[in-house]
């Protein structure tokens, strides 16, 4: 699957993809996980990514959150359920890939973020100026800046792999098949059905977390408690911040208007007004040599 | 003839305060811009890339900071409104039309003048406690996301304010008002500038 860009950060031309290739998905069934964190270790040893020091904090995280280094991170959320016994919630931390990014409509930097057909939204962080406007942008918090590139760094959905017909390495990993990747139609019904079948089960608050607040996302999640994601660190209604929206939509072009109108409204008023007279005589000598008063 | 003789309006110190502003402001307008809208990105690539542009930024806008915070203490008690700019506020349709005769006497500085000042030193107070949350962005916790992207627009809102007087102010001082940017470069008017443009600057001096 040969790569077709459709979105490409602060551009003032056309993205260039034509292609019309199907969304890919990464499901997550957090029903499914048993925290082995394959996935973790396959992300870091598919990236080449550094080794990132591990914290203890008192629950199997692996680390408080993801970083620059480390973009793949289960989170356990230790949940007592009102009379029922203690519940043990992972979820899958990375990039979400949205439809409608949030990092990319922030950037300032061509070229800097990409989206391609697929849904894949990746960093160029050659392209990276390190301002870190996708950190504000971002509803899930997931750019980590690395403060020795000064540059910002995440899932790639492995976009690697995935361009030449290969599953993401964690996917690869999992053992228990909690993840599975494809054609998001296909996901899609994968976790509906698995849905049905939690409901069936007595998990009656059981659904698929694809926020549509940012046009749906390319990691899909089935929760137990789909009426609750904050239980599992997941924003409820997640959409690009508005003070983001406002910035970059009708401030941005009240700004521009301003500008241009001051700068036009100073050309409109040189030649109806033009320079003021008095004074100009015995203004000091290289005011005079620049030209004076206009006739 | 002693209406050519030279007057300081500006000393080393006050042309050098201001010199520092200038050309930090206009650094930052630059990179600022090149960040604002991808139209003008080419202005950044210009100026050493985009990532030195970022780089630099924040620490030019420290400079600047420095310049403007040094502008208040040594212009303050100049900027403040009197009686005077009242009257003179309200004749500033005249003085925007070149009918300085129609228009109240002025001391050191007019009310637009005061006006620029106020304009920049609170946008640069603004834009100084917003970058600083811009530029360490990534330390902000995200349960204070909502810090970021106010950060973010008080940063362009502040920006504009500055921007909008920055060009009042470059051109006044070099295109309407002869001897404007001679005097800040050189520090020097003759006297009968003086009278001409700030007749109550001149008084108040005379005492």
């Amino acid at each position: 699957m040969a790569l077709d860009i459709v979105r490409i950060s602060a551009t003032t031309s056309p993205a260039p993809g034509v292609r019309v290739q199907p969304t890919v998905t990464k499901l997550v069934d957090t029903s499914t996980c048993i925290g082995c964190k394959a996935c973790e270790v396959a992300c870091q040893e598919w990236n080449d990514l550094p080794p990132e020091p591990t914290v203890q904090s008192g629950t199997y995280q692996t680390l408080p959150a993801t970083t620059a280094n480390f973009w793949n991170l289960i989170k356990f959320n230790e949940h007592e359920e009102e009379g029922s016994a203690l519940q043990w919630l992972m979820r899958k931390d990375q990039c979400m890939h949205c439809a409608e990014p949030g990092c990319l409509v922030a950037c300032p930097a061509p070229g800097a973020i990409v989206q391609y057909a697929n849904g894949i939204v990746d960093f160029q962080q050659d392209q990276c100026i390190g301002c870190g406007y996708c950190i504000t942008g971002c509803p899930f918090d997931v750019p980590k800046f690395n403060s020795g590139t000064r540059r910002v760094y995440k899932c790639t959905l492995c976009v690697d792999r995935v361009s030449v017909g290969l599953q993401p390495a964690c996917v690869k990993a999992c053992p228990t098949s909690c993840l599975q990747f494809g054609a998001k139609e296909d996901m899609l019904e994968v976790a509906n059905t698995r849905v049905e079948q939690l409901k069936a089960n007595g998990f009656a608050q059981a659904a698929v977390y694809d926020p549509q607040g940012v046009g749906g996302t390319s990691v899909i999640t089935v929760l137990i408690h789909g009426d609750r994601p904050e239980l599992y660190g997941l924003p409820r209604d997640p959409h690009i911040p508005a003070a983001v929206r406002l910035w970059k939509g009708p401030l941005k072009w009240l700004g521009n208007a301003a500008m241009i109108g001051g700068l036009a409204a100073a050309v409109v008023h040189f030649v109806r007004f033009g320079r003021k007279q008095h004074g100009s005589a015995g203004a000091s000598a290289p005011a005079d040599a620049d030209g004076g008063p206009p006739a | 003839m002693t209406s050519s003789r030279r007057v300081v309006r500006y000393d080393f110190r006050e042309r050098m305060v201001h010199g520092f502003a200038a050309v930090s402001y206009v650094y930052l307008l630059l990179t600022g811009l090149a960040f604002w809208t991808p139209w003008l990105f080419w202005v950044a690539i210009a100026l050493g890339g985009g990532y030195v542009s970022r780089m630099l930024h924040p620490w030019v806008g420290l400079v600047f900071a420095a310049a403007v915070s040094a502008m208040y203490l040594q212009w303050r008690r100049d900027m403040r409104t009197t009686p005077e700019d009242r009257a003179w506020r309200q004749a500033m349709a005249h003085y925007v039309r070149n009918e300085d005769s129609k228009v109240p006497p002025a001391g050191r500085f007019n009310y637009g003048q005061k006006t620029l000042f106020w304009v920049m030193f609170l946008g640069g107070l603004a834009l100084l406690l917003s970058g600083l949350v811009m530029w360490f962005v990534a330390s902000v916790p995200d349960g204070l996301h909502a810090i970021r992207s106010a950060a973010t627009v008080v940063h362009a809102v502040a920006s504009l304010m500055t921007i909008g007087g920055f060009i009042v102010h470059i051109y006044m001082g070099v295109a309407v008002v002869p001897g404007g940017l001679t005097a800040i470069v050189h520090g020097e008017v003759t006297e009968e500038w003086a009278r001409a443009h700030h007749p109550l600057w001149k008084v108040e001096s005379e005492k």
